[in-house]
């Protein structure tokens, strides 16, 4: 059933992801891509993986964004998977009740057997969590790694999303976001760990923790007198009539 | 957003067949049209195969069409649930509309306005779908359900006059209709570019990755270097001068083109079969191409993560 749990869960599973140690290896990605191409939602298609234009199913993907300009600038890598929503508008546009939300934990799944990839919740989704397996023709995402977070042949250490599991740098928590009482709820309350596009009104579990400030109680990075500005900048680039011929030229 | 051939043509062809039924049965019931055998079966035979492979080329796109079926449970909460179950509903009022009509020539008024309901409703949940999603701001706003209603009735409206102009159905009435749906279509349109032009969404790439307090965010690596899923669904974009000269033609051919038609058939009632058949034609590919450019102008805020400032 598509509709939401009428009574929310009081336990709220999800993932606090901590911007400033992530030093953006992609390990959390490649091992989630590892997992589950055996997990619950196996297999994640490849199309050309070792030719000239691969594409296939990720539930995490790192971008990397610069943040601030000049000498305030910084670079902050940046993991994103589904964020398992509490008013997640997947959910609810689904025509056929293959999404759904768990009412137990408030993980967001997909009922592959159920989704006829119609390709709506992706639509719906603000944060680009879920993927389209065009081989299998249904849709596919993150799933807290459902199959190992309850899995009593693992050891109880292992029993955390394989992108938590991995990351090497302790980036990334798992825990219960319901009860204030948790780990990563202090963590978050202790951080000021902040929610991705709340003006959306989806209302994710996952948190995201903020760089923290600069050591020196600055915002500055340097000495303010050292300019980090490009010297050739595009203004000039066009300006200057030989180099917008090279321009040309290369662009042919 | 990626324009998919099969969800245009859906839109564009089922609307249009709604429209065209919806007209039939109120003007009939109204007594404006005659309980004419012919005039009613081909009447509803093109209302009803525009609106069947509509229905049919919207599940081309589906990665699993033959589970198609599901797609009538979740009337709770999903428009296009909805809109699957109104559209299949359609077919009853419609199916006893043109059995009156054509064995008993007589305008059954009870399935007839039960039609007409239905047949809106349809249009409208299928704008719904669009309408309804906060992710897209170009889509959630209160130009999109005007916009499919009307661009549906200019439509239908044309394409009854045609088919008066066959059945040498004079209809002066109708040519009014026709003129004030396409003044109607082509105002809100204009409107909707008006609106798309100068709204954007609330959210930025500052509020999407939280790093806003920092000052400007901007993309510095991409989390792949070739396109993904997302880029190719969501990330579509259209070189603005492209969308202008679309818009364009959309108007002159879906509005203008067939407003000359009636205006010169008017004055050349001779010529009448003609015009209304360039002005379906001109109204079918301007109609096609606004679709078009609803889906490609639109900007999903997925792109924030990827570049975009705004969406």
């Amino acid at each position: 059933m598509t509709s939401l749990p009428t009574e929310p869960a009081t336990r709220r599973l999800g993932l606090v992801i901590d911007l400033d140690i992530c030093v953006g290896c992609h390990a959390c990605a490649v091992n989630c891509k590892e997992w589950n191409a055996g997990g619950h939602m196996a297999p994640l298609t490849d199309f050309d993986a070792f030719g000239e234009k691969p594409s296939g199913v990720w539930f995490n993907r790192i971008h990397t964004f610069e943040a601030g300009e000049g000498a305030d600038g910084r670079t902050v890598h940046f993991p994103k998977s589904c964020l398992h929503c509490e008013t997640p508008d997947c959910v609810t546009v689904c025509p056929t009740g293959a999404s759904y939300k768990r009412a137990a934990d408030g993980i967001v799944l997909i009922n592959e057997d159920m989704c006829i990839g119609c390709k709506l919740c992706s639509w719906a989704c603000p944060y680009g969590a879920r993927e389209y397996d065009e081989d299998v023709g249904v849709m596919k995402k993150c799933t807290l790694c459902v199959d190992r977070i309850y899995n009593e042949t693992l050891d109880e250490v292992e029993r955390v999303p394989a992108c938590v599991s991995t990351c090497p740098v302790g980036a990334r928590h798992f825990g219960d976001l319901g009860d204030p009482e948790s780990s990563v709820s202090q963590l978050v309350a202790e951080r000021e760990g902040y929610d991705l596009m709340p003006e959306m009104g989806y209302r994710p579990t996952n948190k995201y923790l903020p760089p923290r400030p600069r050591r020196n109680g600055s915002t500055s990075c340097g000495s303010k007198s050292a300019p980090t500005e490009p010297v050739v900048d595009a203004a000039t680039l066009t300006n200057h009539p030989f180099l917008r011929w090279v321009d040309r030229l290369l662009t042919r | 957003m990626y324009p998919a051939y099969s969800v245009i043509f859906f839109t564009t062809a089922s609307g249009a067949g709604y429209a065209l039924m919806v007209l039939l049965s109120l003007l009939a019931v109204l007594g404006v049209l005659p309980a004419e055998r012919w005039f009613g079966f081909t009447g509803f035979l093109i209302g009803l195969i525009a609106v069947t492979a509509g229905l049919l080329s919207s599940t081309y796109h589906l990665g699993r069409p033959e589970r198609a079926w599901r797609a009538f449970s979740q009337w709770r909460s999903s428009w296009l649930s909805r809109e699957g179950i109104l559209a299949v509903a359609t077919f009853v009022p419609a199916g006893l509309t043109a059995l009156g009509w054509v064995f008993f020539e007589q305008i059954w008024w009870l399935p007839a306005l039960l039609l007409v309901a239905l047949a809106i409703t349809t249009i409208c949940a299928t704008a719904m779908i669009y309408a309804s999603l906060k992710t897209v701001r170009r889509w959630r706003n209160g130009w999109t359900l005007p916009g499919y209603l009307t661009m549906a009735f200019a439509s239908g409206v044309l394409w009854l006059c045609l088919l008066c102009a066959v059945f040498e159905i004079r209809g002066e009435p109708l040519l009014w209709l026709a003129l004030i749906s396409i003044f109607a279509a082509s105002l809100v349109k204009l409107g909707y570019w008006r609106f798309v032009d100068t709204e954007t969404g609330n959210a930025t790439a500052g509020s999407a990755t939280g790093l806003g307090r920092f000052g400007k965010v901007k993309l510095f690596a991409a989390p792949h270097t070739e396109e993904n899923y997302l880029l190719k669904e969501m990330g579509f974009k259209i070189a603005r001068k492209h969308a202008l000269k679309l818009r364009r033609i959309a108007l002159l051919l879906g509005f203008a083109a067939p407003v000359l038609a009636i205006l010169i058939a008017a004055l050349m009632p001779q010529a009448t079969l003609f015009l209304f058949i360039l002005a379906v034609l001109a109204n079918a590919v301007g109609t096609l191409t606004e679709r078009w450019l609803f889906f490609a102008e639109a900007r999903h805020v997925v792109t924030l993560f990827y570049g975009a400032d705004v969406a």
